[in-house]
């Protein structure tokens, strides 16, 4: 009886905890990639062979945040859908439920002789995407968000590395509060303190500078993307050491900073926050208003489409380090623009314009900054 | 004769679940108007399509016999070990803090890195074997706590000790790695490595232990009946301890089988690896025997690998291969269930 019971506790407990373990994917919608695969193949018979394009195949690999995270493993697959409606090509995803997936789906398209150009989503991917491309030399492979070298610190003439000109966004993010700002004192969230959260911080440090050279600029990284806790921990200390807008570069942390404005919203202070990779407009959403200021966004969708197309026009980047700026309108401040004064706007537009027109580089490094005058 | 029968018996019900685990998905995907013919052959093609896939099933195979054995080996001594994830993390952190730190020519530092990850996994095992055996704390809870405990400090100590690119370690070096070219070689550049071979190795370890040896023998009479065995004069606390210590360990070697084989770095867990609870699932799958255990971690490994494929090569959504798997894991672990429910029934009709 007694081992009966515990044989029955165990199979409860081990149900329990798979289910729970597999569960996580599941609550969100559903989006077949055959229904892309189809479409595409159906304009390819409708246009006839017009263009020499159908055997072009693109495809991608997204990290553990899955296809639907909101974010840019989001924004990558439409660029590509869109890619793919556009000239009637394939395109497909293949979802990474943790890291151990990542070498297998790549290399799954990699072995795949169909696919032209495999897209790694995201920097987490960067070890394996480095291995799998010089294990198939003759693969084209295209990575988001960072620099794949190999051990002499050169790039891998199969692997196009899409960068972004996040300090350029940043910086008119840093104009927009640097003259919303009542207290004359704003905050910087990064993430894990690296090179390219560092872009974040300069960019934005100079656009409040440009504009408002007396305000403070706190700035605080709290170790990691995913620690919501500590972002909002540390965006108590900002707002209450008298900070009124706080821009933040941390993924998933950046979920406790909109916690904590929509918390002191409520109480009737007047605080903001400044999203990032995309239109951080609902997470500032509460009952009587938006904490959400403005947000940089990163436009991935772009970037992915036009590498598609480069590649299937033969001029794949490989080696390449391509940087998605201003110009290309790779970065650039979000759509929803309801709690920024047209007045604001227009100082931004101008901002853009002189970053265009070549008139000053935006610092991107702390020695830049410190060296950043205007 | 009933021997025969009762092999048999213990033989067909993880295969009848099996089945019917599988049909329940087949069912799902007619639903959802997929070909779950097509989808399971995907699925088949996924796991021993060619080497590569092969290769990589036998890969995710390696941490999850040792999962598994953790789980079984406690299991035997009545202790259930729900903490194998957390301890599969220590001995991953540990092996991983070895095979960076230290400089050693391979013989020994190999060596070194495995025993490391098995120490860590053996304190962790050892915390709720003490407060078990000591102030009979119920070790389900203490290793559901510990397992929380062990992924926040490893994340911890890799934040803020060990981090070199983006969420990463340093790569172990070259002395303490079990990566086989040789074994790359022969599966197309895949991720097997020689801790496979030393996951066969703990299948016969766990055998002899507890099959072979006195201390094993006394391990599964406290399983069987504590009373009896302290009433034999066996020292039942020492014995939970002890249990829990090796089950323990082989969680971390699994760790260690992660760290020093497939990554050869550690990451910063945004979750559990979910490695130790699939554990839980492949012993009962593998009814705590070594070849049982074996199997189901090949099953369960080829579901994990395969599942990919089933996106890739016959268009099932990724979530919708994620219920497929969860139903086959369902009816396997109410194998268990339905031998309760016959047993019953039969010492019933017995009784009669």
């Amino acid at each position: 009886m007694k081992k009966g019971l515990l044989m029955f506790l165990f199979s409860i407990f081990a149900l329990g905890t798979i289910l729970a373990a597999c569960g996580q994917a599941d609550d969100n919608e559903v989006e077949t990639p055959a229904d892309t695969g189809d479409t595409g193949e159906e304009v390819e018979d409708g246009e006839g062979t017009a263009e020499d394009t159908g055997d072009f195949v693109a495809k991608m690999v997204t990290d553990e945040g899955g296809v639907d995270d909101l974010s840019f493993n989001q924004s990558a697959w439409e660029g590509l859908k869109q890619f793919g409606e556009d000239f009637g090509v394939e395109v497909d995803y293949q979802q990474s439920s943790d890291a151990s997936d990542y070498a297998p789906n790549l290399n799954r398209l990699a072995r795949d002789p169909e696919t032209s150009i495999a897209f790694a989503i995201g920097f987490l991917m960067e070890d394996d995407i480095r291995s799998v491309a010089q294990q198939h030399t003759d693969k084209q492979f295209a990575i988001v968000d960072t620099v794949v070298t190999d051990d002499d610190d050169n790039t891998i003439p199969n692997i196009a590395n899409i960068t972004f000109a996040e300090h350029q966004g940043s910086f008119l993010v840093g104009v927009v509060a640097g003259l919303q700002t009542e207290t004359d004192h704003v905050g910087f969230i990064g993430g894990v303190e690296s090179g390219l959260i560092k872009k974040f911080e300069n960019g934005f440090k100079a656009g409040v500078k440009a504009v408002n050279p007396d305000a403070t600029v706190s700035v605080q990284y709290a170790q990691s993307f995913n620690d919501a806790a500590t972002g909002q921990s540390i965006a108590n200390t900002f707002y209450s050491n008298g900070a009124d807008i706080i821009y933040h570069a941390s993924g998933g942390t950046g979920n406790g900073v909109f916690s904590e404005a929509i918390n002191r919203a409520r109480n009737g202070e007047n605080v903001w926050v400044i999203g990032v990779d995309r239109d951080q407009h609902e997470e500032g959403e509460w009952a009587d208003g938006n904490v959400t200021l403005t947000s940089m966004v990163k436009r991935v969708d772009q970037a992915v489409y036009q590498v598609s197309q480069m590649t299937m026009e033969g001029n794949f980047p490989g080696g390449e380090i391509l940087e998605f700026e201003l110009a290309d309108h790779g970065v650039g401040i979000a759509e929803s623009t309801e709690n920024v004064s047209e007045e604001i706007l227009s100082a931004v537009d101008e901002w853009t314009q002189r970053i265009l027109d070549g008139e000053f580089e935006v610092p991107q490094t702390d020695e830049e900054f410190e060296e950043f005058e205007i | 004769m009933k021997l025969i029968k009762d092999t048999a018996v213990k033989l067909a019900i993880p295969l009848i679940a099996i089945f019917f685990g599988f049909f329940a998905g087949a069912i799902i995907m007619l639903a959802s108007g997929n070909n779950p013919i097509a989808g399971y052959a995907a699925l088949i093609d996924g796991v021993i399509g060619d080497a590569y896939v092969f290769g990589e099933t036998l890969r995710m195979m390696t941490p999850l016999i040792f999962s598994g054995i953790a789980v079984a080996f406690a299991f035997r001594t009545g202790l259930l070990n729900i903490g194998v994830e957390g301890q599969l993390i220590v001995g991953w952190l540990a092996s991983v803090v070895v095979g960076i730190v230290f400089d050693l020519p391979m013989v020994i530092h190999l060596p070194l890195a495995i025993l490391a990850g098995a120490i860590a996994g053996g304190i962790w095992g050892f915390l709720p074997g003490i407060l078990k055996a000591r102030f009979q704390v119920h070790e389900v809870i203490v290793t559901i706590m510990l397992n929380y405990v062990a992924l926040h400090v490893s994340n911890h100590v890799i934040r803020n000790y060990m981090l070199a690119s983006g969420q990463r370690t340093d790569f172990i070096s070259p002395t303490a790695s079990l990566t086989s070219d040789f074994l790359a070689g022969l599966t197309d550049f895949s991720r097997m490595h020689w801790g496979f071979f030393l996951a066969i190795a703990a299948c016969v370890i766990m055998w002899f232990i507890l099959w072979k040896t006195t201390k094993g023998y006394e391990l599964r009479a406290a399983g069987f009946n504590p009373n009896a065995s302290s009433y034999a004069g066996m020292n039942v606390k020492t014995n939970i301890v002890l249990s829990m210590v090796i089950s323990g360990a082989f969680a971390g070697i699994g760790g260690a089988m992660e760290g020093l084989g497939t990554y050869g770095f550690i990451q910063i867990l945004s979750s559990f690896t979910n490695l130790g609870f699939d554990g839980i699932a492949v012993a009962l799958l593998g009814g705590s025997t070594s070849i049982g255990i074996f199997l189901a971690a090949f099953l369960f490994g080829g579901l994990k690998i395969g599942a990919a494929n089933m996106q890739a090569g016959a268009n099932v959504a990724p979530e919708l291969v994620e219920i497929v798997i969860a139903l086959i894991i369902f009816f396997v672990a109410s194998s268990y269930l339905i031998r309760l429910i016959l047993n019953r029934l039969q010492s019933k009709k017995e009784g009669k």
